[in-house]
């Protein structure tokens, strides 16, 4: 009784604790707020926002309200972060294996790449590829087209769009060919397990990948086009593209600068991974006779990916919390549009920085949630 | 006896304790703001992160402006000393968090007064110090000269949370024209992002444009276009629920104005004091009680005067001369065909 005793009262107390503190605080913030006649609520979330944003995925101007402008930064930050995290895992990867490599010039290359950008500060990083790039890119009309089709300028790189007749025909040629590539994929793994013999998975996957949206093409009547970039002239000497899509150059410096910075940390990891699995199990692989690639993807691999995935998890978190620094170059984040110009036209300080701090959480979270299940997925299991 | 007059003392003691206490609760009671800033012995003064003119540090850290000013009068008024003042730079994104959340007394930021800033969020707006409206730059080269010649997918760069970013979408919208904002935290990042060729046009108050204009690399390759697109009253801002405060604030910016008006200068300021004139007597605190409704001796605005000047000699020194606006167009007097003009201190 008396040791069951002296096991709760610390935390109660504890609890005590926390709860006081939070109280006094709330409390305070009540009694401030009022003396200065803030309101607080979230009601302001419906009103109309009369703001517009450079850029958007969904429809939006100013006669939405601030939750559709609170979209539209969330979006932004999404887009940001899942780029951003496509192109430091490839790189990452890359450097990380580049950094193993026998080749002295490779493998040093590749260490310097590491030191150098992971030593600046990402802020810095950010203004040296938005200003100095900026600076260093043509005006629309000086640009040269890149093959053709691209136009890479001040103002921000314009591609042609594409426009499709029957997009559906060919989604669905692309959804036939993944079922089909599963079902032979299951059957190749039958007739290895019975026959012992192995068919040319890879080829038959990649042809059908290629052949069933052909074939939409040439059959199903799906015809694509392409909506090339046309210089327009606004003045004596402004000039912009119109047609086709643009990026504005704000998105492609702070991707650039995130995939750049956050690469560097994942080739680290990619680089223990692979050094952490005993040279022993190389050797053992090679005298049961599997191939080179085969004694990476079965052997190596496997086990390196459960070194590599938790550190690269945090990896992804820091890009996805550090693109928050967008506000700096006015990419419309979530920080810049809603913890920045939605507080500045309601003053509703506390609202949208507990909005903002809690979808930064639940972002962070998820994808936690998401790498913890891979990270489960490939880990040893025990029989 | 001897008794009665230790008993005696000791009643004098407690009526005097019971007398200062209750005078210093009263000034207390009167104003939170100046006993605490009397206290600390400086005031506590938000201002912008640099904008030439209106308040801009040196290299020595030294602040001027006219927004600087008003701070500068707030503390020769209170404090006797017009340097007893700490700015705190500001970008517009924090300035009204810092205000209610008591990081600083005064914002005078070149903030504009408008109608939800005032009701909604906590805040006073005490008066204005310069009239001023938004305008357009271009870079001369573009060959516009007018608004009207804008067209669709004209980029404009301009700052967040500010009333700019508002106006701007009006101005479009009645236009009808489709245009691409892109809005930075910082005002030096949107003057660099301009001058780098990433906007077609730099949209803020005219003033602003006049003044960042000098910072840019080549300032003769730009101009702002003539029309005007807004009313921007740009001002001194106090918190909410200290009216004795918000007075001090409002008649240290009031005074400098009034003093143009009868041309009293920190140079004759002191001779003025055997003028004929009672208003002038009263503004150099030669008559009346002026200062008693605010908790402050009588020379408050003599001190305000002779230390900071009055409003014509703070615009000469830090717009006119700097060639940032040579013109003073609505912010002249009233009796000179300008808009100012300021209710009777008396």
């Amino acid at each position: 009784m008396n040791l069951k005793l002296q096991k709760i009262v610390p935390q109660l107390i504890t609890v005590l604790v926390v709860v006081l503190v939070f109280g006094f605080f709330t409390y305070n913030a009540q009694i401030n707020m009022e003396n200065r006649g803030i309101d607080f609520g979230y009601g302001f979330l419906s009103q109309e926002s009369s703001f517009d944003v450079q850029f958007s995925l969904i429809e939006y101007d100013g006669s939405h309200s601030y939750f559709r402008a609170y979209l539209v930064g969330l979006l932004n930050t999404i887009l940001v972060s899942v780029i951003g995290i496509i192109f430091a895992t490839i790189l990452g990867v890359i450097v990380g294996v580049a950094r193993l490599s026998p080749n002295y010039l490779i493998n040093q290359f590749a260490a310097f790449y590491v030191e150098f950008f992971r030593n600046i500060p990402l802020l810095l990083q950010i203004f040296f590829w938005y200003f100095a790039a900026l600076r260093a890119l043509p005006l629309p009309q000086d640009a040269d087209a890149m093959l053709g089709v691209f136009f890479l300028t001040i103002k921000g790189l314009y591609v042609p769009a594409f426009i499709w007749e029957n997009l559906n025909v060919f989604l669905y040629s692309i959804i036939a060919a993944i079922i089909a590539i599963v079902v032979i994929r299951i059957h190749a793994r039958k007739v290895q397990e019975t026959q012992g013999k192995q068919l040319p998975v890879f080829w038959i996957s990649a042809g059908l990948i290629f052949i069933l949206p052909l074939l939409s093409f040439l059959i199903g009547g799906v015809s694509l086009s392409f909506e090339i970039p046309k210089l327009k002239q606004l003045a004596t000497t402004s000039f912009i593209y119109e047609g086709g899509l643009s990026l504005p150059p704000e998105l492609i410096a702070l991707t650039l600068s995130l995939a750049l910075y956050t690469a560097t940390f994942i080739a680290e990891c990619v680089r223990a991974g692979i050094q952490g699995v005993g040279k022993g199990q190389k050797e053992a692989a090679a005298s049961i006779g599997l191939n080179p690639n085969q004694v990476l993807k079965l052997v190596v691999m496997p086990q390196a990916l459960r070194i590599i995935i938790p550190p690269t998890t945090n990896q992804y978190l820091n890009l996805t919390k550090n693109s928050s620094l967008a506000a700096a170059i006015a990419y419309p984040d979530l920080v810049l549009v809603f913890a920045g110009t939605a507080l500045m036209q309601t003053g509703k300080a506390i609202e949208i920085v507990s909005i903002t701090m809690l979808t930064y959480l639940s972002l962070s979270i998820s994808i936690s949630i998401l790498m913890n299940w891979y990270n489960k997925k490939i880990a040893i299991k025990e029989k | 006896m001897f008794k009665y007059l230790k008993q005696l003392t000791s009643l004098v003691a407690m009526v005097a304790v019971l007398f200062t206490f209750t005078t210093e609760t009263m000034a207390a009671k009167k104003s939170k703001t100046l006993k605490n800033t009397q206290k600390k012995g400086f005031v506590r003064c938000g201002v912008s992160q640099g904008l030439p003119g209106f308040s801009n540090a040196d290299a020595a850290g030294n602040w001027t402006g006219i927004d600087v000013d008003v701070c500068r009068a707030v503390a020769a008024a209170v404090l006797g000393d017009a340097n007893k003042v700490k700015f705190t730079p500001l970008s517009a994104k924090e300035r009204f968090t810092a205000l209610t959340s008591g990081e600083i007394d005064i914002l005078s930021r070149n903030t504009t007064w408008t109608l939800s800033r005032d009701a909604d969020i906590g805040l006073t707006f005490v008066g204005v110090n310069f009239y001023d409206g938004q305008g357009f730059m271009v870079r001369k080269s573009s060959g516009i000269t007018s608004t009207s010649q804008f067209k669709d997918g004209i980029s404009a760069c301009t700052n967040i949370g500010t009333t700019t970013e508002l106006n701007m979408r009006d101005f479009f919208n009645s236009k009808g024209i489709s245009y691409e904002p892109v809005a930075f935290e910082k005002a030096d990042e949107v003057v660099a992002a301009y001058d780098a060729g990433r906007c077609d046009t730099y949209t803020t108050d005219k003033s602003g444009l006049a003044a960042q204009r000098t910072k840019m690399s080549n300032p003769d390759d730009h101009i702002v276009l003539p029309e005007t697109v807004s009313k921007e009253p740009l001002g001194p801002v106090v918190r909410q629920g200290d009216s004795v405060w918000e007075d001090i604030v409002r008649w240290s910016l009031n005074a400098m104005i009034e003093a143009e008006e009868y041309g009293i200068t920190s140079a004759n300021a002191d001779s003025m004091k055997t003028s004929d004139n009672p208003a002038v007597k009263r503004l150099v605190g030669a008559e009346g009680e002026l200062g008693a409704a605010f908790g402050l001796d009588n020379e408050w605005s003599l001190r305000i005067i002779k230390q900071v000047g009055n409003y014509g000699e703070s615009y000469k020194r830090n717009i006119a001369d700097t060639g940032i606006l040579p013109d003073r167009g609505p912010n002249e007097l009233w009796t000179k065909g300008g808009i100012l003009y300021v209710p009777p201190a008396r």
